[in-house]
């Protein structure tokens, strides 16, 4: 009997990230873990609004956190848990939960405009991410579904920013997180460990400034090649885009730079659960495929 | 409503070099006083808890970038000064946190600048336009980087 969750896919999962849902997906079902998409479920704001007084950019977050209730109530799924793959909802959507439960005032205000809609007191649904369900789920069960162990590759993880940030907020120790270089080892690959781990990649910064946002993904990639990497895997759509999609424009500015691929670790899981439809490397870029077939993976 | 006043003539130039900041900007009096409150009711932050250690600045990745230190920024708000939002700095962070989990002082300074950046927005100020991307290069955009980026630079 596997375990039935809500989850909240947001907008880059359904374009430019296919490949982390479809791998995300496979990978649950793979370690137990039916991931229910959410019905009707919206924008999540991608950014968490942190001006104390603002109201209206909550309106998004609490109205996916309703339907989650709703689901549940429902009974289509297990309990009051979100599953997110995306760093950037995984923050709006935690973040906006918690405002609203310690918030009296915001609440209240929430409650008036939001009339339409079942009250949210904030606390009902909990936020996770998926990082986080495989730990609580244990490595061991990780372990016991491998069919092609990861031997032989050597995997740098990046984390970003938001998995770890702000306090309270972050899913792991925000100076020494371990939670990726597990699943790594898990999976049977190699943890290349490289300081600029959880510095910022650029973010949004792309879009205007992309020679800043070239020079900080820059740093991230040249660590992770110095120090041996055969691939980056990272959590975030928007970390993949600056890393990975952006890598040929990086390496315009730096053409020290040697190209190395960027995977969501969800694909790093279903290529060792063997479960090759779902991968998605056709979608990657810098294309894996030859490095994954030279080391033996299909 | 108090006249605002220019002390310009106090202030040594060499402070004023070190800061390296207008001069236009020397006010003191009611004006300060609520400009630093405005900060502190949006940021939700007690700025004068800040000792200036400078571990913001040092942790900061962008700080290359950025014509105030974020350490700066916040002793210009305790002071009550306007300068930061007229700064690079305060458009150039990209809100990653790093500064927050570092304080040892327990300030969101992240919070801070979106309580400079929220000021400056709603003065219909904006520092990206969607007409001002590249269309070629919006096309390439995955929907992540572009909503977050309007949604913290466009008014």
């Amino acid at each position: 009997m596997s375990l039935r969750l809500a989850y909240y896919p947001g907008c880059t999962l359904k374009t430019n990230a296919r490949n982390y849902e479809a791998s995300a997906i496979a990978s649950s079902k793979a370690l137990g873990i039916e991931l229910v998409e959410l019905p009707r479920w919206n924008c999540c704001g991608t950014v968490h609004a942190l001006a104390k007084d603002d109201v209206m950019h909550y309106i998004a977050p609490v109205r996916n956190l309703i339907r989650v209730e709703q689901l549940k109530n429902s009974g289509l799924v297990d309990d009051g848990r979100l599953v997110t793959l995306c760093e950037m909802c995984y923050n709006t959507l935690k973040r906006a939960d918690v405002t609203v439960k310690e918030d009296q005032e915001r609440r209240r205000k929430l409650r008036e405009v939001m009339e339409e809609e079942p009250p949210y007191s904030g606390g009902g649904v909990e936020v996770i991410h998926l990082l986080q369900l495989i730990r609580e789920v244990g490595w061991e069960r990780v372990k016991k579904r491998l069919v092609r162990p990861l031997r032989g590759l050597r995997v740098a993880p990046y984390y970003g920013c938001l998995l770890l940030r702000p306090r309270g907020i972050g899913i792991d120790d925000a100076n020494n997180p371990t939670i990726f270089e597990r699943l790594i080892e898990s999976l049977g690959a190699e943890v290349v460990e490289i300081p600029f781990k959880a510095k910022c990649c650029g973010s949004y910064q792309t879009v205007h400034m992309g020679h800043v946002a070239s020079e900080l993904s820059y740093r991230i990639l040249r660590q992770a090649v110095e120090g041996g990497a055969d691939v980056i895997t990272l959590a975030c759509p928007l970390c993949e885009y600056n890393l990975g999609e952006r890598q040929g424009e990086i390496r315009g500015l730096f053409p020290d730079l040697k190209y190395i691929p960027v995977l969501y670790f969800t694909q790093l899981m279903a290529l060792a659960f063997g479960l090759e439809d779902s991968v998605g490397l056709e979608m990657n870029n810098p294309d894996p495929r030859p490095l994954l077939r030279r080391k033996g993976f299909p | 409503m108090m006249n605002s006043k220019n002390v310009l003539d106090s202030v040594p130039e060499e402070i004023e070099m070190a800061l390296g900041v207008s001069r236009q900007s020397y006010r003191y009096g009611a004006e300060s006083i609520v400009f630093k409150a405005r900060v502190e009711e949006l940021s939700g932050q007690n700025i004068n808890l800040c000792y200036q250690c400078g571990a913001c600045s040092s942790g900061c990745p962008l700080s290359k970038e950025m014509d105030l230190l974020p350490s700066k920024v916040i002793r210009l708000v305790q002071l009550g000064r306007e300068d930061p939002l007229y700064s690079r700095t305060i458009w150039i962070c990209s809100t990653c946190f790093e500064c927050e989990v570092r304080c040892p002082r327990g300030i969101d300074i992240a919070s801070v600048m979106e309580a400079l950046r929220q000021i400056m927005l709603r003065r219909k100020y904006s520092e990206v336009r969607l007409e001002s991307i590249d269309p070629e290069k919006l096309r390439g955009l995955p929907q992540i980087a572009l909503i977050s980026n309007l949604r913290k630079l466009m008014a």
